[in-house]
């Protein structure tokens, strides 16, 4: 067991590499350059920006420069908010992110197992019907759409909730966004729960279960293990998406997230900064994997065979 | 007083239109054995699901099943959860999947203890060992916690028994309990059965579709056609002087007959030396384990008009040498010689030419046959590569007279594969192969998965085919009455390894040897077994 994690760490390294060296290249195809403003500096001011960033060295120098930070855990200073380091940017972000996104997943994942739930005890019934339609819409309507709406409705109209701002993470300030997070994950997990649930009703081990006149609680200890396993492996990289915050939400609301740093830096061509939030996702999108499917494995002896 | 006491009971479904249970009345006494006998849709399944409560919601149920005097079909969900699994068991066929793949054994044999008895984890874990003992499974300590995809088909119906039993049942239905099994689990688990019932003082309501099993357990056997009640009387009487047609035509179902002998002179058609089928062991790290052999140098000589019925259980190897003779296994090593021609030595190309001459009839008719192709096209699939310039009119004018040749509809060509019952699927799979007009056919289990009256005009179809067109047989089968009615000879397999050969009459009459012997006991052939 644990030379399958260590292994499966070691595994995720040239995926690493991959990504990284990909976006290296990628982010630097784009037309021009961090400093490149309305009005352009200097030609001396410029060239000295320029030699102070490194970004005067071929680009294979600079590659290997970025590589060789990298695997010592140095993400570079960003070009575009002076004075900070991706990093810094990163630890004041994150908590922000990470506060949404869990919580987000936390409301996703009781309310989506409970709709799911209630949706494949009542197949066929008006209230099966109700939870689909209800979670096609949550689906389909994308943040942009839902946000502004919430925040007209109990921002503005109703006067409960603050419309955006962070103001530390007082509660008030929480409610809307991760509701907007939240709504398409509970969609989606009502979904895969009721599947799981329905498959577990109609396999023939369910029928020996009913016959031995086993009370509810047990048998529901045994349908929620066997159909856990799609809600699991769905779980890894949902959770990667939700921690590493929502460029919508971030914007929309107005806060303080890592979400808008990948924009941002895009826009801005700052580089360090792009590359930064990419290795951060795929960090978080392997490392999440990995607890999903061991996770699968604790709950379904057939996955064991670490092979 | 009656144990169990069914009176008009009804199952109608009726979104599909459907009666599958007809006003059956019933009874089993207190230690009773009752054979339920009818084929595949005769509602014998829907018995025990309405008496435990297991029907869909889509089934609409009448009459009365009473229980020691309780009325079931009246009983609200708790009550009923106090009889079922503490008063009565039940078994189940499927033993893949009819225990929770998650949790182990130990766990599911307790959960009736616990829920009915209030046992204590500690009491309902000593209790699971006793009952591990008492089903025949060795080494019970270490198998309770194991899962169920860890044991064998025959441990886990052994598991099945044990959960039926836990509560200590007056009554055990057991529906199908041995169908999925090889002959020698299938005559252990009916042997631990009769046992247990004996010791235990059960009633017992045995399920089958296999009348060679009622014999040898029930005291009492009953007959359901199409949803009704046909014959009901003792084992013996019944199986001696059966008063209804339908149940003299199942006992007319057994295969009979043997096959005719052929000329010594007649041309060899397949001639196998030293065939060998080797899978790659399970990797390990990097490298590729030991190889595993499937079937280790199989010889045999097959004349134009001959059959030869390979036997043996799952695992044995059949199939694999089956496929090897095929040239359709790429792990196969040996020589195979199909008439004058040595096929170890060609390539696909090479082959694909002299395929028309031996062709393949496989088991499961449902999986075999494309579900987006009709009837006819599936029939006449072969000759686009075999006869290319046929043109499509011509193609179906083949299928037409092969749709004849096997006794279905010529009609019936332009349906879909799931229009046709799993005889009539049969007959398609075997006009796909007659329609190339092959000298050679390698029928892999070509009637395991049907009813015996379905299977005894399969067995009528293939002779008649074989006596016209002088085709030679390799028939593999676990099913002994079958391939008695079918070989002239006979090679059981054991391992991928031949245990024992020889002409029908001699291996199946007189085995040598003594894994043949206990096939054939298991299988309980009539006529072979009674004499010996």
């Amino acid at each position: 067991m644990t030379a399958y994690i260590l292994r499966r760490l070691a595994q995720s390294v040239p995926t690493l590499f991959i990504v990284v060296t990909l976006s290296f290249f990628l982010v630097r195809l784009a037309p021009g350059g961090p400093f490149d403003l309305e009005r352009p500096l200097p030609a001396a001011a410029m060239e000295n920006l320029r030699r102070v960033y490194g970004l005067d060295q071929p680009l294979l120098v600079q590659y290997g420069r970025y590589l060789a930070a990298l695997a010592r855990g140095d993400l570079g200073p960003s070009f575009s908010v002076r004075d900070l380091s991706v990093a810094e940017l990163f630890a004041r972000g994150l908590p922000v992110s990470m506060t949404l996104g869990g919580l987000a997943l936390l409301v996703a994942l009781v309310l989506g197992t409970g709709l799911g739930a209630l949706s494949a005890l009542r197949r066929g019934a008006w209230l099966d019907h109700a939870v689909t339609t209800l979670g096609t819409f949550a689906l389909t309507v994308p943040g942009f759409v839902v946000a502004p709406l919430l925040q007209i409705a109990f921002g503005l109209s109703l006067r409960w909730l603050p419309v955006g701002g962070w103001d530390d993470g007082a509660p008030r300030n929480l409610v809307l966004p991760v509701v907007t997070l939240a709504l398409p994950q509970v969609a989606v997990i009502a979904r895969l729960a009721r599947a799981g649930l329905v498959e577990v009703f109609d396999r023939p081990h369910w029928r020996t279960l009913r016959g031995l006149g086993l009370p509810p609680r047990i048998l529901a200890l045994h349908a929620v293990r066997g159909a856990a396993l799609p809600v699991v492996s769905y779980l890894g990289p949902a959770a990667a998406g939700l921690l590493t915050g929502s460029v919508v939400v971030e914007t929309v609301f107005g806060l303080p997230g890592v979400g808008r740093y990948f924009v941002d830096g895009a826009i801005n061509r700052d580089y360090t900064l792009v590359l930064g939030t990419v290795v951060l996702i795929a960090v978080f999108v392997l490392v999440l994997n990995l607890v999903a499917d061991l996770a699968c494995a604790l709950i379904d002896p057939r996955l064991r065979e670490f092979g | 007083m009656s144990l169990l006491s069914l009176r008009g009971l009804t199952v109608r479904y009726p979104q599909a239109g459907v009666t599958a249970l007809d006003g059956l009345d019933l009874d089993l006494a207190r230690g009773e054995t009752l054979a339920l006998v009818g084929e595949s849709g005769s509602g014998k399944s829907q018995v025990a699901l309405a008496a435990m409560g297991l029907l869909p919601p889509q089934a609409r149920v009448s009459g009365s099943v009473r229980f020691d005097g309780t009325e079931l079909t009246a009983l609200d969900r708790p009550a009923l959860d106090r009889i079922r699994g503490a008063r009565i068991g039940l078994v189940f066929q499927e033993p893949m999947t009819a225990l929770d793949p998650l949790f182990t054994v130990g766990h599911q044999i307790a959960l009736p203890l616990r829920a009915h008895r209030s046992f204590s984890r500690r009491r309902a874990g000593a209790r699971a060992r006793e009952l591990m003992d008492l089903v025949g499974i060795r080494d019970a300590a270490s198998r309770l916690s194991a899962y169920p995809h860890e044991l064998s088909g025959g441990e886990r119906q052994r598991v099945m028994i044990a959960m039926a039993l836990a509560c200590e049942p007056d009554l055990l239905i057991a529906d199908e309990p041995t169908t999925a099994l090889d002959v020698t689990v299938q005559a252990q688990i009916l042997a631990l059965l009769a046992d247990l019932k004996d010791r235990l003082g059960l009633a017992l309501l045995f399920i089958t579709h296999d009348l060679r099993l009622v014999r040898r357990i029930a005291e009492r056997t009953a007959v359901l056609r199409a949803g009704r009640l046909v014959e009901t009387g003792p084992t013996a009487r019944l199986f001696r002087d059966p008063q209804a047609p339908e149940t003299r035509d199942l006992l007319a179902a057994e295969p009979t007959g043997r096959k005719a002998p052929v000329p010594a002179s007649a041309p060899v058609v397949l001639e196998a030396r030293g065939v060998s089928v080797a899978y790659p062991g399970p990797r390990r790290w990097l490298r590729a384990g030991p190889p595993r052999l499937a079937v280790e140098g199989v010889d045999l000589t097959l004349r134009a008009g001959q059959t030869i019925g390979v036997v043996g259980e799952s695992g044995s190897g059949k199939s694999s040498l089956g496929r090897a003779l095929l040239r359709l296994e790429p792990a196969a090593h040996g020589l195979v010689r199909f008439e004058d021609r040595d096929l170890t030595a060609l390539d696909r190309t090479a082959l694909r030419p002299l395929r028309r001459g031996f062709q393949p009839v496989f088991q499961d008719p449902m999986g075999s046959l494309s579900p987006r192709l009709t009837a006819g096209e599936i029939v006449a699939e072969g000759l686009r590569v075999h006869a290319p310039r046929l043109d499509a009119a011509a193609r179906d004018a083949r299928a037409a007279e092969a749709f004849r040749e096997v006794r279905l509809d010529p009609a019936s060509r332009h349906r879909f594969p799931h229009a046709f019952s799993g005889g009539q699927r049969q007959r398609l799979a075997i006009a796909r192969a007659m329609i190339l007009r092959p000298r050679l056919v390698v029928l892999d289990e070509p009637t395991s998965a049907l009813d015996r009256t379905v299977q005894r005009d399969i067995v009528a179809l293939l002779r008649d085919l074989q006596a016209a067109h002088g085709l030679a047989y390799v028939f593999i089968s676990h099913d002994l009455a079958v391939v008695r009615a079918l070989s002239d000879t006979v090679l059981v397999l054991r391992n991928g390894r031949e245990v024992e050969r020889g002409p029908t009459d001699q291996v199946l009459e007189r085995p040598r040897e003594a894994y043949t012997r206990a096939l054939v006991a298991a299988a309980g052939l009539e006529g072979g077994l009674a004499q010996a």
